[in-house]
């Protein structure tokens, strides 16, 4: 256990939204291995993104924990006091919010957005700030020169830049980035990871990936982890999970994306959408969708289950998964399942 | 599904659409702040284009935001006027058109929205939405239910009752955007321009949208401009490809061709930069330089060659004109 820089067992957050109680994240569990990228999968509302945000403990105020472990080092981020977890933050974990366009203050130049995490939380003097902020914009690849430019100085691409360089300020172990290329173009998107898997790789970074594209996330995690209606589906390497997989859900994945290298087929779409969170199907999530499901599935909560090294999935059928990845591959299989 | 693909092409192709050395320019900035500079700050959206469009043709139009795709795509369909240059519907300026003719266009024209949660109006229950253009094309009343229910039908969403009374919020993403291409295809238009109508849903459920757009276009015979930034996604439903970049046209032609070898610098680096779901692909750097291509202050010459690995002394004199290789059009000095 050791080896992992966080361990998430059995988290639960909750929004309450009137009377209603939705189970945004139910029973999420999952590795980060030292020195690793994960990619965290799924689509919208499977809660991907409130266990990003549950992790630096920032939430929205309807959001609520009701249960699980956070173990970051071995520490319970849970069971510290939010003077000691702000401690953590950018110094320990540092976060990169989804839009970057946003996560930056307009009236501000970067060079002072930089200064309020370098001074402010690192301590460092002016000086030493200063030569902090040109060393981070030379690792991200931008023009230390232009520190005293303000956002809308800057393209889409040069803002999520800065947004890594600002994560990256007080060297931290871990960073969760949240759909960090979504809104970029394929180049610069490209580019982009370039630059996140080659400092990862250089200072030993553990990343947490948050993404909906499984293309991305062949491209450059190490490891993968699927979610599907707040909770994790299958999770492990990333080679093994995408050529492998032994959960359903992460087989209808793949069939529903395009792949511009392989020759021509038809792609194969999921029939019916995500349950409702706040009325959730007993049993496995995925049943209602799912063209594998037989009455236990309807009853009986599946449990994640060692299927290989370092690799779970959570299927009442996963001693069947062979025969279901093949049928899987046909389109038929998919249609009418609903 | 796929059987009917075959269908769409007809025999001897006529242009349905030609643009003809189209221009977009906008003023930007305030025409003080524009004096201020002495100079007119003029955003060249879209900059001399040409191509035409055969009869069932799907073809895609490609590019990074702010190629001018989107501006392309409203010109096509008369939502914004060009600067310069004619665009021929089957032979008639669309600029010229009016009266009758332009309603007749509006009718066969149609436009597939991006957001399915934007494109429709929330007040409305989705049977008012799609009674709507029909009662602007004037038809008349005792019709419409039945028009209504076989638009439904065509997108697959069975069972209208259950589905017509609902209003927007009541229904997913994959189910709003069935509606909105059931109200686009209410008229039996014969051109449609799909913007981007994948990007706002999730992926198990954009394959269905995707393979229904391939399945109504074969079984209307339509006529159909795609616009995306994702080649994997223009692969899937069209067989020609026009990818643009800062307003003009770089590389014109099959898709598959393109895919497997593109002539163009950019295209070549477009090409690379997709990932693919699968771990085995390629890390190798883009042959392209990082930079963002500036729409207000464009390079001379060769729009790519500040970023290009190839740019010689001519790119930064002479825009590159269209080269035909076999069935392609490239325009790079490289090849002319």
């Amino acid at each position: 256990m050791s080896d992992n820089i966080l361990c998430v067992k059995g988290l639960k957050v909750t929004y309450s939204v009137g009377t209603a109680r939705i189970r945004a994240v139910d029973d999420a569990t999952f590795d980060i291995p030292k020195g690793s990228i994960v990619g965290l999968v799924g689509e919208s509302g499977c809660g991907k993104t409130t266990v990003a945000r549950a992790l630096t403990r920032v939430m929205a105020k309807a959001a609520g924990f009701e249960g699980g472990e956070m173990l970051f080092d071995g520490v319970d981020l849970l069971g510290l006091s939010e003077a000691d977890m702000n401690k953590l933050r950018w110094r320990d974990i540092a976060f990169i919010p989804q839009s970057a366009m946003n996560s930056l203050d307009p009236v501000y130049t970067i060079e002072k957005q930089l200064n309020e995490v370098l001074i402010q939380r690192g301590g460092m003097n002016r000086r030493e700030a200063r030569a902090r902020a040109e060393e981070l914009f030379d690792m991200v690849g931008i023009d230390p020169r232009r520190l005293g430019d303000y956002p809308h100085q800057f393209s889409g691409g040069m803002r999520q830049r800065v947004a890594i360089a600002l994560a990256l300020a007080l060297n931290p172990k871990l960073i969760i980035a949240d759909e960090p290329v979504t809104a970029l173009d394929v180049i610069v998107q490209r580019q982009i990871l370039d630059t996140l898997k080659s400092l990862q790789e250089r200072l030993g970074l553990s990343v947490i990936l948050v993404t909906h594209d499984i293309s991305v996330v062949a491209y450059v995690c190490d490891r993968i982890v699927v979610m599907y209606a707040g909770r994790v589906v299958e999770s492990g390497d990333t080679e093994t999970v995408l050529t492998q997989p032994f959960h359903p859900y992460t087989m209808g994945l793949y069939n529903a994306f395009p792949d511009l290298q392989s020759s021509e087929g038809l792609l194969t779409p999921i029939e019916g959408h995500p349950p409702d969170l706040s009325d959730p199907p007993d049993g496995c999530r995925f049943a209602p969708r799912c063209p594998f499901a037989q009455t236990p599935c309807s009853t009986q909560n599946p449990t994640l289950v060692e299927v290989g090294s370092r690799h779970v999935s959570a299927c009442l059928r996963v001693d069947e998964a062979q025969q279901l990845r093949e049928q899987a591959a046909q389109t038929q299989t998919w249609m009418g399942a609903i | 599904m796929t059987s009917a693909q075959g269908k769409a092409v007809t025999s001897t192709p006529s242009p349905v659409i030609a643009v003809e050395d189209i221009r977009k320019h906008f003023a930007v900035g305030s025409p003080i702040a524009a004096a201020m500079r002495r100079k007119s700050v003029v955003v060249k959206a879209i900059d001399g284009v040409n191509f035409t469009l055969n009869k069932g043709e799907s073809v895609g139009l490609l590019g990074e935001s702010g190629c001018g795709k989107t501006t392309m795509g409203r010109m096509l369909l008369k939502l914004d006027e060009p600067s310069e240059g004619r665009i021929l519907f089957e032979g008639d300026d669309l600029a010229t058109m009016q009266g009758p003719a332009l309603r007749a266009y509006r009718a066969r024209a149609q436009m597939i929205f991006q957001n399915p949660f934007e494109a429709l109006n929330p007040r409305f229950t989705i049977a008012q939405s799609m009674d709507e253009p029909l009662s602007n094309a004037n038809i008349a009343k005792a019709e419409r239910a039945d028009r209504i229910r076989k638009a439904m039908d065509l997108v697959h969403l069975p069972d209208p009752a259950q589905f017509l009374e609902r209003y927007p919020h009541q229904m997913s993403g994959g189910q709003l955007q069935r509606v909105v291409m059931a109200r686009a295809l209410i008229l039996e238009p014969t051109f449609v321009v799909a913007d981007e109508p994948v990007s706002m849903l999730d992926v198990s459920v954009r394959a269905g949208i995707l393979n229904l757009f391939r399945e109504v276009r074969d079984n209307m015979g339509l006529t159909a401009i795609y616009i995306s930034h994702d080649l994997a996604l223009v692969r899937y439903v069209c067989e020609r490809t026009i990818v643009m970049y800062l307003g003009c046209i770089v590389e014109d032609g099959p898709t598959e061709e393109i895919v497997k070898n593109p002539m163009h610098p950019y295209t070549k680096a477009l090409v690379a930069a997709v990932p693919v779901p699968h771990p085995a692909q390629s890390h190798a750097p883009l042959p392209i330089k990082a930079g963002a291509p500036d729409a207000r202050n464009p390079p001379s010459g060769c729009r790519l060659r500040d970023r290009c690995p190839h740019a010689f002394d001519r790119c930064a004199i002479e825009e590159p004109k269209a080269t035909r290789i076999g069935a392609r059009k490239v325009h790079c000095h490289l090849f002319d």
